[in-house]
């Protein structure tokens, strides 16, 4: 066990102080504003999921989808307009913010621009009263331990303004952690941060969540940043939930268009076709064998890595050009019944294949390719034969 | 090579230029010529001559009954007027940042003593205040109503004067440091009352700790001006005194300025001078005074 793994079970104890949290059937509206328009606007509609116990979840969608409402609801600053919301088995939906039990790291990190990064963190704890109030030595050191769990400790007596964004963001998440709370909510938390910053603090963020087993639900845009450290992901557009489940999972099997074209980059790429006689059609190219399929217009999704080239292959595109990546290369071509610009596949540099001319053959891996329906956008589950050739 | 005058900064100095001469001409050189009047004792306007330099004219004006009453008045608004302006104004600005319903519409009224005619203002103050053959003024009413002894507050005693004059001017600087303070607050990000609410922050500790730090680089500005302006004060008092302010006892300082240049027992530039060049001393400390303490309570 490390020094921080021992203070953070210090701070937090063996995952004691997690909880599951328990949407049920939430719904936000917010009245209308348009005075044309006088329907309310659904921020939140039904959503219901529950967050298991001491787990990372990454509410993930664009923006405008509902997410920070939902972050908010659970954090009490908004009440729902129907719906609960359990902790554990305490229903809290009618309880303030503070009586939550809750920490709340904001997308601009709203430190306190006047106070140290001491006085920062131990701002929480000196709001206690009763039987809670700390003592000055106690509130110290509490303080301090949570500078160390998110490795500030040296900071301390600066002002926020003197620290870069990954440092604030820390500072934020000590403040958020050192009231030991049931449930810690990040909202877009790596969205002020550039790239590389971003990697680091998403593994930070990871890390601390795994020592302390705090329930932690953050919300991003970011497709990459929810993939990569979330135990759970889910997909919000429209306020409406589209599909929940571990990462891989909503990667290798998503529910419909809106979710395959959501995660993922490059983008999946997208292609009208039909289905005839249990054969995907592209175009004029039968592509692969779909069985169980009725003979339908469909979308097909075919993710970047799903093409292999092949001579013979079936799939025939106009080439753009080569992009070598140094791990991998990309083959951007173009194909009359592509809904994308382009098409782009990307492939190991260990297929060294000769590619020039006007044209590129590709063969499509089965369970890359995902079929849509054209109305509903609903995925369309076909059982996996030979490729057509 | 190198020049001396790079093309950027000549282009600068030409842009200022005319304002240098013009502050040169009506501020600067003038402020010089008070200063140098203020030690030619015994100057005399029309001839241009004078007896001697020394401190003759400051310790005439020292001893001048009609001064120290001045730097009283003017000290004992100042004390009062300060802080209670701001402290109002900031009181009625949360107050009006907390509301939704009617706020613009709140806000337009607290504003409207801003662009107000002082004349108008004047004889509002008249209908509050004055005692006139025909009736006590609107406060005395009430005062009789609650069973008091009416007052005279124009020509009565020097607390009753004091007070007219004291909240004549909170009412006239208000509008200005509720415009200010209104806009400051509403400036403040809304995620740092959230972030305080979230961690169970009691409403006066927010205000205390949150609300008031951010907003008091805008406070500082609002007391410093406050200063100045209420040192300088002199038209409200004689819209509500008259211009013999001195018979009336509520002379300020830079009303005791004027009187020394243009009153009726004027003519003596020398220590009108004098007095200008304290006024000047007295504002300056207590702006130093100002700045020291604002490098500790204020944030920006």
């Amino acid at each position: 066990m490390t020094m921080i793994e021992a203070v953070g079970e210090k701070i937090f104890g063996k995952g004691r102080n997690s909880m599951k949290v328990v949407l049920e059937h939430l719904t936000k509206k917010f009245p209308s504003r348009d005075r044309k328009n006088h329907d309310d606007v659904i921020a939140v509609n039904d959503f219901h999921f529950e967050i298991p116990d001491g787990k990372l979840i990454g509410l993930l969608g664009p923006s405008g989808c509902g997410k920070s409402t939902t972050l908010h609801l659970i954090s009490g600053l908004q009440k729902p307009t129907s719906g609960k919301i359990f902790f554990g088995e305490d229903d809290v939906t009618n309880l303030p913010p503070e009586k939550r039990g809750i920490g709340l790291v904001f997308q601009n990190y709203a430190l306190y621009p006047h106070l140290t990064v001491r006085q920062n963190i131990m701002f929480p704890l000196q709001n206690l009263k009763g039987k809670d109030k700390l003592t000055r030595k106690q509130m110290l050191e509490k303080a301090l331990e949570a500078a160390r769990l998110v490795q500030i400790d040296e900071l301390l007596e600066r002002k926020p303004g003197e620290l870069s964004g990954g440092q604030q963001q820390r500072v934020a998440i000590a403040r958020a952690l050192v009231k030991r709370p049931k449930v810690l909510l990040l909202d877009e938390p790596l969205s002020n941060l550039d790239a590389r910053l971003r990697l680091q603090t998403r593994e930070e963020i990871r890390r601390i969540q795994q020592e302390t087993k705090i329930t932690t639900i953050f919300v991003t845009h970011d497709q990459e940043e929810a993939m990569s450290i979330s135990d759970m992901i889910v997909v919000m557009k429209g306020g409406v939930v589209q599909q929940v489940g571990r990462p891989q999972d909503v990667y290798d099997s998503p529910n419909n268009l809106f979710v395959a074209k959501f995660l993922g980059t490059p983008q999946m790429n997208i292609f009208e076709g039909q289905v005839r006689e249990q054969k995907l059609y592209i175009g004029e190219d039968a592509v692969l064998e779909v069985k169980g399929v009725p003979d339908q217009e469909v979308y097909a999704g075919i993710r970047p890595e799903g093409f292999i080239l092949q001579e013979d292959g079936p799939f025939c595109c106009d080439l753009c050009g080569v992009e070598v990546m140094g791990r991998d290369i990309s083959v951007v071509s173009t194909n009359s019944a592509s809904l994308n610009p382009t098409i782009r596949s990307v492939l190991s540099t260990e297929s060294r294949m000769d590619i020039s001319g006007m044209s590129v053959r590709f063969s499509l891996i089965p369970h890359k390719v995902f079929l849509f329906h054209k109305g509903t956008e609903e995925r369309i589950h076909f059982e996996i034969g030979a490729r057509a050739s | 090579m190198k020049k001396k005058w790079s093309d950027s900064s000549l282009k600068g100095w030409l842009y200022l230029l005319p304002a240098i001469l013009f502050l040169g001409f009506f501020m600067v050189y003038p402020l010089m010529d008070v200063f140098v009047y203020s030690f030619e004792e015994g100057y005399n306007s029309a001839s241009q001559t004078y007896f001697g330099i020394g401190w003759y004219n400051y310790s005439y004006v020292l001893h001048d009954p009609y001064f120290v009453q001045a730097v009283k008045n003017t000290f004992i608004l100042v004390m009062i007027t300060v802080p209670l302006s701001t402290g109002i104004a900031l009181l009625i600005s949360v107050g009006l940042n907390s509301i939704t319903r009617l706020r613009s519409w709140l806000q337009t009224i607290y504003f409207l003593p801003y662009v107000t005619n002082t004349l108008a203002v004047g004889l509002v103050f008249m209908i509050l205040f004055k005692k006139t053959p025909y009736s006590d003024g609107l406060v005395n009413l009430l005062i009789r109503w609650l069973g008091g002894e009416s007052v005279d507050f124009i020509d009565g005693p020097y607390w009753a004067k004091m007070f007219v004059l004291c909240f004549y001017t909170i009412w006239v600087v208000m509008p200005f440091k509720i415009l200010i303070l209104t806009s400051a607050l509403s400036s403040v990000n809304q995620d740092y009352y959230n972030a305080a609410k979230v961690d169970g922050t009691s409403k006066f500790r927010t205000f205390l700790r949150i609300t008031l730090p951010m907003i008091s680089p805008m406070i500082f500005y609002l007391i410093i001006t406050g200063f100045i302006g209420a040192f300088k004060t002199y038209s409200d008092a004689v819209a509500l005194f008259g211009t013999d302010l001195n018979v009336a006892g509520m002379n300020t300082i830079v009303g005791y300025v004027y009187d020394m240049l243009y009153g009726d027992s004027g003519g003596y530039p020398s220590y009108a001078s004098a007095a200008a060049i304290l006024l000047f001393a007295i504002v300056l400390t207590i702006t130093c005074i100002n700045l020291l303490i604002s490098k500790k309570k204020v944030h920006y």
